[in-house]
C-alpha cells in the first residue's frame, strides 16, 4: 500500500478551492455588511443620501450632516458592529472550548451577572440611568458606576465559574449547567432587589437591561474595539488549538495542546468581551448563540473560518437589529435586546430544522 | 531506545493501576501491548505522553525525560490515537491537517498540504477528502485519526486497540498501513491490542499486563501457549497455520 505514488496535484487544489470558497462567503458577507451599514449611516430622521454619508465620511463635506454622522449616527453604527463581533466570536469560542452547542454570553449567567451589578449601583448607590435614545424622562446621574459595577458583577460571575471548572472539577461540558444556574441565581437577586424599592429604580433598572446601542458615545465604543480587537487576535493565534479541541481533548493533548490553559484563557477573554459590551449597552440576547451556529451551516466548524466569519455575521446580525429597531416605527427607538430575541429566536429554530452545508 | 520507560506507577485513589512497568523500543519496532480488560493497557500508553500523569517511574522518550518537556516537545516527536475519538463537523482533509498542528506556526503551508494530500492517497481516503467525519464508516474514521497522527511526523506512534470497530478486511489494511509507515519511516509503534493474532502477525515485540503488572515482555518467544493462558485466565494452545503463529482458546 506504501510506496512511492505519485501524488496528484489534483487533490490538494482540489482542496484550495473549497477554502477559497470559504474565504468568498466571508467576502460576501463582509460586503453586505458595509451596504448595511451605509445604510443605517444615512437612514434617520434626517435622511441622508449615500453619496452624501460617503463623502462626509471622507471629508469632503461640511456643515449639518457631518455633525449628524460623525457625532451620532457612526458611533452607533461603529459600536454595533463592534459589539457584535465581539458577541458572536465569544460564543464561538465558547461553543468550542466547553464542547457545548448552547454556550453563548447569555446562557453562562454573564450577562444575569451584569445585570444584577447595575441594579445594585442603581438602588444601593442612587446612580440612576443611562441616558438612552429613547428614554429622555429617566434621569442620568451617574452612568459610569453603573457601568462599573455591571462590569465587575460580570466578572465575578466569570471567576466563580472558572473556579469551579479548575478547583472544583466541574468538566466543561456542565460548565453551562452551572452557567444557568448562576444566572437564575442572579437574576432572583435582582428581582428582590426590585421588589424592595420604589418604581423610579424599577423602571430603570429595567430600562437598563433592554440593550440600548445608543449608549456607546467615541470614548465607550474605543474601550469597546480595544477588548474586543485584542481578544479576537488572541482568538485568531489559537484557532488550531481549538480545531484540536473539537476532535475531544485527548486527541487535542496528543497534538501539542496545553488544554486547561486553552480552556482558562479563552474563557477569560470571551467572558471579558461580554463583560464590557453587556456593561456598556446592555443585554442583547441570541446574537452570540445564533451567528457561530448560522456560520457553521454555511462553511462549517473550522475554527479559522469560524472565529472571523462569525464576528461578521454578528456585526451583520446586530446592525440589521439595531437599524430596524430604530426604523420601524421610527422616530420611536425600539430596545435592540428585545429585536435581537425576537429574530434570533426564530432564525435559531430555523437552523435547527434545517441543515445546509458547504463542500 | 526511542522510548525507554522504567517503574511506571499510577492509580486513582487507592486503586493501583500499574505497579512498576517497564519496557522499551526501538525505532522501526512494532510493540504490541496486550491483556485482559482491566490489566491498565490504556492507563498506560496514557502515561507514555502525559496524558495521565504516573506516580512514580521514567519515561525517556530519545533521552528526554517525558515529565520536564512541554506538551508541544512531546507532540513533535509522539503521536497518540485515542481509543474514543469524537467525529464532528471537519472534513477529512482538515481533520488529517490537525496532525501538522505541532509543526505550524501560523497556517498550514504548501508542504504540509501535500504531505496530508500523500497520506490521504496511502490510507485510501482520497476519495473522502472533502466529506465530514460525521458522514464516514467506522473504518473509514479510523483510517482518518491513524492518517492524522502519520502527518504529525512522530518518531513515537502511541495506539489504542486501533483496529477494535474495524471488519477484518479493515483491519488487515489499517495494520499494514501502520507497518508499513513504520518501517518506511523508522517509526516505534506501541499499540494496544486485543486481538492476539493481529498482533502475532504484525508486531515485533509483546507486553503482556496481568492485574497491573507485567507477566511476560519480550520478541514472539514470550508468547507461548502457558504465557498466554496464564496472563488472560484461559487455557489456549499456540499452533503454526501457514507460516502465521494464531493463538486458539481451547
Amino acid at each position: 500500500m506504501v510506496g512511492n505514488e505519485i501524488v496528484p496535484e489534483g487533490g490538494v487544489s482540489h482542496y484550495l478551492r473549497y477554502t477559497w470558497k470559504k474565504k468568498l462567503i466571508m467576502l460576501g458577507l463582509l460586503g453586505m455588511t458595509a451596504v448595511l451599514a451605509l445604510y443605517a449611516i444615512s437612514a434617520g430622521s434626517a435622511e441622508l443620501s449615500p453619496w452624501q454619508v460617503l463623502l462626509t465620511l471622507f471629508g469632503q463635506t461640511e456643515g449639518q450632516s457631518q455633525i449628524i454622522i460623525w457625532s451620532i449616527r457612526l458611533p452607533r453604527v461603529l459600536a454595533a458592529m463592534v459589539a457584535g463581533i465581539g458577541l458572536a466570536v465569544a460564543g464561538a469560542v465558547m461553543q468550542n472550548i466547553l464542547r457545548n452547542p448552547l454556550a453563548s454570553p447569555s446562557t453562562l449567567g454573564i450577562a444575569q451577572g451584569a445585570a444584577f451589578g447595575a441594579a445594585l449601583a442603581i438602588i444601593g448607590l442612587g446612580a440612576g440611568s443611562t441616558p438612552s435614545t429613547g428614554g429622555g424622562a429617566l434621569l442620568i446621574n451617574n452612568p459610569y458606576i453603573v457601568t462599573i459595577f455591571a462590569f465587575v458583577a460580570a466578572m465575578l460571575t466569570t471567576m466563580i465559574i472558572l473556579f469551579l471548572a479548575q478547583y472544583k472539577g466541574v468538566s466543561p461540558e456542565s460548565m453551562v449547567l452551572a452557567g444557568v444556574a448562576l444566572g437564575s441565581l442572579f437574576s432572583a437577586a435582582t428581582m428582590l432587589l426590585q421588589y424592595f424599592t420604589n418604581d423610579v429604580n424599577v423602571a430603570a433598572i429595567v430600562f437598563w437591561t433592554f440593550g440600548d446601542i445608543g449608549r456607546a458615545s467615541w470614548g465607550e465604543l474605543g474601550i469597546m474595539s480595544c477588548v474586543v480587537f485584542g481578544s479576537l487576535l488572541f482568538f485568531l493565534f489559537n484557532r488550531w488549538n481549538y480545531n484540536a479541541l473539537d476532535s475531544g481533548a485527548e486527541t487535542a493533548k496528543g497534538l501539542g495542546v496545553n488544554v486547561e490553559k486553552t480552556r482558562q484563557w479563552g474563557m477569560f477573554f470571551a467572558s471579558l468581551i461580554t463583560a464590557t459590551v453587556v456593561s456598556f449597552l446592555g443585554i442583547m440576547a441570541f446574537i452570540g448563540l445564533v451567528a457561530p451556529h448560522l456560520v457553521k451551516r454555511l462553511i462549517g466548524g473550522d475554527n479559522r473560518f469560524l472565529i472571523p466569519a462569525s464576528g461578521v455575521v454578528g456585526a451583520l446580525l446586530l446592525l440589521a437589529a439595531d437599524t430596524l429597531a430604530r426604523r420601524i416605527i421610527a422616530p420611536v427607538v425600539l430596545p435592540v435586546g428585545a429585536v435581537t430575541s425576537f429574530l434570533g429566536a426564530p432564525l435559531f429554530l430555523y437552523l435547527l430544522v434545517r441543515g445546509s452545508k458547504l463542500r | 531506545m526511542i522510548l525507554s520507560v522504567k517503574g511506571i506507577e499510577f492509580s486513582y485513589s487507592s486503586r493501583t493501576i500499574l505497579d512498576k512497568v517497564g519496557f522499551s523500543v526501538q525505532k522501526g519496532e512494532f510493540l504490541s501491548i496486550l491483556g485482559n480488560n482491566g490489566a491498565g493497557k490504556s492507563t498506560l500508553l496514557k502515561t507514555l505522553n502525559r496524558i495521565l500523569l504516573p506516580k512514580k517511574g521514567s519515561i525517556l522518550l530519545d533521552n528526554q525525560e517525558v515529565s520536564k518537556l512541554s506538551r508541544l516537545a512531546i507532540a513533535l516527536k509522539m503521536a497518540y490515537v485515542s481509543q474514543h475519538y469524537e467525529s464532528n463537523r471537519q472534513t477529512v482533509f482538515d481533520a488529517v491537517l490537525l496532525g501538522r498542528k505541532p509543526h505550524i506556526k501560523w497556517e498550514a503551508t504548501a508542504s504540509d498540504l501535500a504531505l496530508v494530500q500523500g497520506l490521504l492517497v496511502k490510507t485510501g481516503l482520497k476519495e473522502f477528502a472533502l466529506r465530514y467525519l460525521d458522514e464516514l464508516s467506522g473504518g473509514e474514521l479510523q483510517k482518518v485519526v491513524i492518517a492524522r497522527a502519520l502527518a504529525q511526523e512522530p518518531e513515537v506512534l502511541l495506539l489504542d486497540e486501533p483496529t477494535s470497530n474495524l471488519d477484518l478486511r479493515n483491519q488487515i489494511e489499517v495494520l499494514r498501513t501502520i507497518q508499513a509507515a513504520a518501517k518506511e519511516k523508522n517509526i516505534a509503534v506501541v499499540a494496544v491490542m486485543h486481538d492476539l493474532n493481529l498482533a502475532l502477525r504484525f508486531s515485533d515485540k509483546f507486553l503482556l499486563l496481568q492485574n497491573t503488572k507485567v507477566f511476560a515482555a519480550g520478541g514472539s518467544e514470550v508468547m507461548t501457549a502457558e504465557n498466554i493462558s496464564q496472563a488472560y485466565g484461559v487455557s489456549v494452545s499456540v499452533e503454526r497455520v501457514q507460516n502465521q503463529i494464531v493463538v486458539i482458546p481451547s
